[in-house]
């Protein structure tokens, strides 16, 4: 049998070439981000591991409480401890580090890099004079608070050389270095695109941390000494509240991490990868389901000599076998290429991605394979089992054997009953607080229903188009009618074009909803013209704000100052203003009490805090400042939070005495005469055009946050894009299906006078109906999807509106359109192209 | 010459031709795989008469039908329909032709499955954008005893029932000449009898002209008169035959010896040659 099946499948090479194609694209798309992401992992891993090259052991602060920023004595890494360090018996040499946010302007003003990793740190130099973490391309080390160092890639980028000025910004005013070298480095957060500026130890240390201390120790080993051993020593001399790492495990954990990012990326991808497959698998189906008919003389002929049922079976799903094992081999190797192509695609795109060798792992490889295979043979199942259900007399019949109508209604009664379900749960979930489970689920059941009805559907949905079609006469009639000929082929085809029109839909609607929302919150809350902060987000000196209030025009201004405290046995976050002009700058809904004068120890909290901890107005809350010293909060008033506003707000007056080192998240202004480009241009100017600040008007914050949307928008629709091409493949498989069946039609409609034309625009409107089909049903079913998930949303999202992408969905029933035309072209050449007299005479 | 059919006086015979195909040649392949499967045929098709073209497989018959009705192209010669010169038209005009003045019925696949009866009937008109003569259709409707089942699918109706909704689409648009290609091949003998005379009856009542190609020594005793190929050229011409004497003289060409007689078989003749030949 095995035999048969292969001879079957180079007989059908053209028609199966399609279904090929359509397993291929999935594959590759597999095998493509499996390739891409062990290849940036590794590279990534790999440079990281090299930055660690110099380290054999590390002295941090300590582990549990490091990075929460609790109230409490800092422990000091200091001088002391570093010298203590380099002395210790198998420790070769110590440095000290510090680090932090330092923006580096360009010569025309803006910032380098895209602020995600825009660091400053300490040149620290050895006992030879230099530091070898950063070799000096050319050009000296950097000596005393008015110079600095680049690293090269940044140099250039910026095209600045040695002895150039570089204006840079560390946490609000500019600062004007001098540029006396430019190094070259393994950070692996340079690799990947960052900057990174080196001031001399002392400078950073007052830039980054406290004069005379840092925030990291790295000890290198005297040869022989081992890693382990060093720690041992170092261990005995560690202050309080300070911990040892070795190296090797520090370039450990940042691998981790590095896989760990690479794997959300990786599962994302692999997300829509699965989508791509899963619209294969309907074309892998309707291919095989096409294929038996056509040949159930023969199978039946099979039958009757003797071949058993399951012998049947095995010998289609051996042909979807090789097709499968064909596609997933070919797909594999388009991955690869897509692999390598991706990275150089990225690097060309500026966002460097370290050089390291493509790597394909065995698992890849074999992941490739399997999915490929397992996909197209679980496609062609049902069609295999519908084989074996041929009758041996078949083969006398003339006639091929039709699906009876009882199937068909079996098969609507079971899609009524899970579209039924899903449509309910859903209706059900968006009443719920928490429904997501019950929406997803019912998401599932829906779609999975209206899979099993579109069928029925397609009679009557494109019955909707005849009056349009009939305008295209005897053409549009019998493309009408064709297309509801085999309401199965129709609905497979129309459905694999539904899935990513539904997914595409859906996510526009739910994006455009919450961006609208998001966008109203943020600004209706807010009464001033400008929101200041850093381009990273990252802190401000309280200069910015004290600058921004004097300058001519500023009628209020408030800086956001985040201090955390203790309150009972959580840390929370405290948010200072300036109470004076605080509600003049804001317009906050308050659910209880009001904003008064925020002053002393009133404050007013947001509601979903309050309701979380249970405060009420009068609520007096034991708190412990930053720098330890205990006092008591009064809420004066409850409000509805937002994106820019929430938390514990008062004024700063209560705060400033227990702060030693301010910061400001933002700073909101108002001038008289509103959001003006003069305004705007005082208020740059008064920063001294810091590249790393950005003024932002109620516009500017809501065009930030659309353009946060508009990326992941454009992001989805380029991935799915793919299951949309996969869509096209199986317009064009039916397409050229059909007319290959119907060809002796085409040829007696040739002969009695239809022209090339006309048979041309038979099949391309019956292209254009099955698509267009496809594309309304699933444009429907997105946008009652996106609405349901909306529903949902708005809970935690009160200003949540159900905004309709009417011009969105206009071009996506246009790309419908577009893909039935597109995948038509062939087909439809072909059957013009179709010999009369063969197509008479075929058997 | 003009051919309009409103006139004509159908007891009569027509002596207006119909279709002429003059020292008409068709060669498939070249060189040492060259097949001459017409070689220089003449042949009046006058109008108002039943042609029946026989021959044994391979003679030419349904190759001289194609080339007279525009599905193939032609090597040499000429072939016209009416006074239309059918060597060089283009794709185009050509299917215009076949669509206006020719009306057509084959073997098998004359029917689209999607269409009814009535649709499938009046197709060539609407492949036109032409309005069907409404008086015109009932007519050829009656003569094809299909007025009860004009709502029907292809899948309804038997296969003599399809053949003959074939022979109401060839008449309906009154073209200037139908060809059959085996219009009996598929059908029993009832069935097939049913189908011949309703294709004599267009001539003898409705004035039409038809040519058939058959192997069938019984169909072709429905015609007016009968043309012999055998490799590629007419052997005979024989006016208002019977099926014995078209059965002797196919036999002839067997025992002749210069054709290989076995695809050619005639029908058995006793089952159903006597008493339908008129």
């Amino acid at each position: 049998m095995f035999r048969t099946a292969l001879r079957n499948v180079l007989a059908h090479k053209a028609r199966l070439l399609m279904t090929v194609l359509a397993v291929m694209l999935g594959v590759a798309f597999v095998s493509g981000t499996l390739v891409f992401t062990s290849t940036l992992s590794d590279a990534l891993q790999n440079t990281a591991r090299k930055g660690f090259d110099n380290v054999d052991v590390a002295i941090q602060r300590g582990g549990s409480d490091r990075a929460d920023g609790a109230p409490g004595a800092r422990p000091a890494l200091d001088q002391k401890l570093l010298e203590t360090a380099a002395h210790l018996p198998g420790a070769a040499s110590a440095t000290g580090t510090v680090s932090g946010f330092t923006a580096i302007a360009d010569k025309h003003g803006t910032m380098i890099g895209d602020g995600f990793s825009t660091l400053g740190g300490n040149y620290s130099p050895g006992p030879n004079g230099t530091d070898a973490r950063y070799p000096m391309r050319s050009g000296t080390a950097p000596k005393g608070p008015h110079e600095i160092a680049l690293d090269a890639h940044t140099a250039d980028r910026g095209g600045y050389k040695v002895g150039d000025t570089v204006r840079i910004s560390v946490d609000g005013p500019v600062r004007e270095q001098k540029l006396t070298g430019v190094f070259t480095t393994d950070d692996a957060r340079v690799g990947a695109g960052g900057s990174l500026a080196l001031f001399d130890t002392a400078t950073a240390q007052k830039l980054f941390a406290a004069p005379g201390r840092f925030e990291e120790i790295d000890i290198k080993a005297a040869p022989g000494t081992s890693q382990a051993a060093l720690k041992d020593a170092v261990e005995k001399v560690l202050p309080q509240g300070t911990e040892a790492t070795t190296g090797r495990q520090l370039a450990d954990e940042q691998a981790k991490m590095i896989a760990q990012s690479m794997d959300g990326m990786k599962t994302g991808l692999l997300g829509f990868a699965a989508v791509a497959l899963f619209v294969g698998i309907f074309i892998i189906a309707n291919t095989f389901t096409m294929l038996v008919a056509q040949r159930t003389k023969e199978l039946a002929l099979l039958r009757a000599v003797g071949a058993s049922r399951r012998q049947i079976t095995r010998s289609v799903l051996t042909e979807a076998f090789v097709v499968g094992a064909v596609a997933a081999v070919t797909g594999l190797l388009a991955g690869i290429g897509i692999g390598a192509a991706l990275r150089s695609l990225m690097n060309a795109t500026g966002a460097k991605v370290p050089d390291g060798p493509l790597v394909i792992s065995p698992s890849t490889i074999l992941i490739a394979l399997v999915v490929g295979i397992v996909v197209t043979v679980l496609a062609a199942w049902l069609p295999g089992r519908r084989a074996a259900k041929i009758p041996p007399v078949a083969a006398m019949n003339s006639v091929h054997a039709t699906a009876t109508t009882k199937s068909l209604v079996v098969r609507n009664i079971i899609g009524a009953l899970f579209a039924g379900a899903g449509t309910a749960a859903v209706l059900v979930a968006t009443g719920m607080s928490d429904g997501k489970v019950t929406m997803g689920a019912g998401a599932a059941l829906l779609l999975i229903g209206v899979f099993v009805l579109t069928p029925l559907l397609s009679r009557p949905l494109i019955a909707l188009a005849s009056p349009v079609l009939r305008l295209f006469g005897i053409s549009g009639t019998l493309a009408r009618q064709n297309a509801v000929r085999n309401p199965r082929r129709t609905a497979a085809t129309a459905s694999a074009l539904m899935i990513g029109l539904t997914l595409i839909t859906g996510l526009t609607v739910i994006a455009g909803s919450v961006q609208q929302g998001i966008d109203k919150m943020a600004t209706s809350a807010l009464k001033a013209d400008y929101v200041v902060s850093m381009a990273t987000r990252s802190p401000l000196s309280p200069d910015v704000a004290q600058k921004l209030a004097a300058v001519d025009g500023v009628t209020a201004s408030s800086p956001l100052r985040n201090s955390p405290s203790r309150i009972g046995a959580d840390t929370e976050y405290l948010t200072g203003v300036n109470g004076k002009d605080f509600g003049r700058l804001t317009q906050l809904d308050f659910t209880e009490g009001a904003l008064g004068t925020l002053d002393g120890d009133r404050a007013v909290v947001d509601a979903s805090l309050a309701k979380f901890k249970g405060w009420h107005v009068g609520s007096r809350l034991p708190v412990t400042f930053e720098d330890g010293k205990k006092g008591t909060l009064t809420i004066g008033g409850i409000y509805q939070g937002n994106q820019v506003i929430r938390g514990i707000i008062l004024d700063n007056g209560t705060l400033a005495p227990h702060q030693k080192h301010a910061t400001d998240m933002q700073v909101m202004v108002k001038t008289a005469h509103g959001a003006t480009p003069e305004a705007k241009d005082s208020l740059v100017k008064a920063l001294g055009k810091n590249p790393a600040i950005t003024v932002a008007d109620k516009k500017d914050v809501s065009n930030a946050i659309a353009q946060t949307f508009t990326l992941m928008l454009n992001m989805v629709y380029g991935l799915l894009a793919m299951a949309v091409i996969v869509a096209v493949l199986g317009v064009i498989n039916t397409l050229a299906m059909s007319v290959f069946e119907r060809s002796q039609e085409i040829g007696m409609l040739r002969a009695i006078g239809l022209d090339r034309r006309g048979i041309k625009r038979m099949v391309r409107l019956e292209s254009l109906v099955i698509s267009l089909f496809g594309g309304v049903l699933g444009i429907g079913l997105g946008v009652f999807l996106g609405w349901a998930a909306g529903e949902l949303v708005s809970g935690s999202l009160p200003t949540y509106e159900l905004v309709m992408p009417w011009g969105r969905m206009a071009v996506f029933l246009a790309v419908a359109a577009l893909v039935g035309v597109l995948a038509a072209l062939w087909p439809a050449r072909r059957a013009a192209k179709l010999n009369m007299l063969q197509a008479i005479k075929a058997e | 010459m003009t051919t309009t059919h409103s006139g004509v006086t159908f007891a009569g015979r027509s002596t207006a031709v119909a279709a002429r195909a003059t020292d008409l040649s068709k060669v498939y392949g070249q060189g040492e795989t060259q097949v001459v499967a017409l070689d220089a045929v003449s042949v009046d098709f006058r109008q108002a008469q039943f042609t029946a073209i026989m021959g044994p497989s391979g003679s030419g018959k349904s190759t001289l039908m194609h080339c007279m009705a525009g599905l193939d192209a032609i090597s040499g010669g000429s072939a016209k329909i009416g006074d239309i010169e059918l060597t060089g038209l283009k794709d185009k005009k050509l299917t215009q032709l076949r669509r206006d003045k020719i009306g057509f019925v084959f073997q098998a696949f004359n029917l689209l499955p999607t269409l009814t009866a009535l649709e499938n009937i009046t197709l060539p008109m609407d492949i036109a954008g032409r309005k069907p003569d409404r008086a015109w259709l009932e007519r050829v409707v009656e003569t094809v005893g299909l007025s009860g089942r004009l709502k029907h699918r292809p899948s309804q109706l038997s296969g003599g029932q399809q053949q003959r909704v074939a022979v109401a689409r060839a008449l309906a648009s009154r073209p200037e000449i139908i060809f059959a290609d085996e219009p009996t091949g598929n059908l029993d003998s009832r069935s097939g009898a049913e189908v011949l005379g309703f294709l004599r009856n267009s001539v003898r009542e409705l004035g039409q002209t038809v040519v058939m190609v058959t192997h069938d020594p019984v169909a072709a005793s429905y015609a007016d008169r009968v043309i012999f190929l055998a490799d590629g050229r007419i052997v005979d011409d024989m006016p208002d035959p019977s099926a014995d004497m078209v059965l002797e003289r196919m036999l002839g060409f067997s025992g002749g010896g210069n054709t290989s007689g076995s695809a050619a078989r005639p029908r058995t003749p006793g089952l159903d040659a006597t008493g339908r030949v008129n």
